[in-house]
């Protein structure tokens, strides 16, 4: 069950784009999908979370790679 | 609801179970409803929705407010921004900009104004346009939308642009001044309303 539906490649992207093409790509999932989101935007550490609670889809991983943040988001 | 419905331990017994419990929650319900429609008749049910009021039309007011426009309906709010006085000149066609105007006051006025996101000032460290070109630049180099990107963006989010009537009609811009896309132009008690049942309201 726990696969990767989309990946949104958001790197060197900055507010409001990563969030943007989050919503983007949400509205071709179905409800459960898992979505994981590359940013490197350091703004999106909190705007992430803040955006999940907002939306109301589950921010179910966060990751950090050189630079490089993963998310991991399950639409609700 | 049958008795092989999955229920949660937390969840009361299936309703036909026990005649007593849903005259109980039928008494409860009514209660709820009661209590709703009090708060609904005193206004204060509150959606999840932001209006923004655009009353500034320089580069630095249009461009938070529109990020915060996109980024409202990116987490599924709804979102109504408002443009009035100075604020509505962002919204005139790149053409039409300096044009507007029906006298030689409100021709004055549309001179003044840039007119358009793309020409909007700074409403500090403008120099001569060398302030709004050098964020411009900036913001290209962090990958941030500028305004006109996002004016666009949140028109096809569904965000409502909505021109502000009185402003059109004291400063002379018509319909066909303004960029497409736009809600229909609405007066001041419109927009109250439209902040009355938003669950934030600001005025940039």
């Amino acid at each position: 069950m726990d696969v990767i539906t989309a990946t949104v490649d958001a790197r060197g992207q900055s507010c409001p784009g990563p969030l943007v093409s989050l919503h983007r790509a949400l509205k071709d999932a179905l409800r459960g999908d898992l979505l994981e989101l590359l940013a490197t935007d350091p703004g999106s550490r909190s705007d992430v979370p803040s955006w999940s609670r907002l939306s109301g889809n589950d921010l179910v991983e966060t990751s950090e790679d050189a630079g490089v943040y993963r998310y991991v988001i399950r639409k609700a | 609801m049958s008795e092989n419905t999955t229920t949660r331990d937390a969840q009361p017994a299936p309703a036909d179970a026990e005649p007593a419990q849903t005259a109980d929650a039928a008494a409860l319900r009514a209660l709820i409803d009661q209590a709703l429609a009090e708060r609904d008749a005193q206004g204060i049910n509150k959606r999840n929705k932001i209006t923004i009021v655009a009353w500034d039309g320089h580069l630095d007011r249009i461009w938070p407010s529109l990020i915060l426009s996109t980024t409202a309906a990116a987490s599924g709010m709804e979102v109504s921004v408002f443009f009035t006085f100075w604020g509505l000149f962002p919204l005139v066609k790149p053409e039409r900009r300096r044009k507007t105007g029906r006298d030689w006051m409100t021709k004055a006025l549309g001179q003044m104004n840039p007119g358009s996101t793309a020409k909007a000032k700074l409403s500090r460290y403008n120099f001569a346009g060398m302030g709004p070109w050098m964020l411009g630049k900036m913001a290209e180099d962090y990958k941030t939308p500028h305004p006109t990107e996002l004016l666009e963006l949140a028109r096809d989010m569904g965000v409502h642009l909505i021109p502000c009537q009185m402003t059109m009609d004291l400063m002379g811009i018509g319909r066909e001044d303004l960029i497409e896309g736009l809600q229909e132009p609405i007066g001041a008690a419109t927009a109250l309303l439209e902040m009355k049942e938003s669950a934030i309201q600001l005025f940039i």
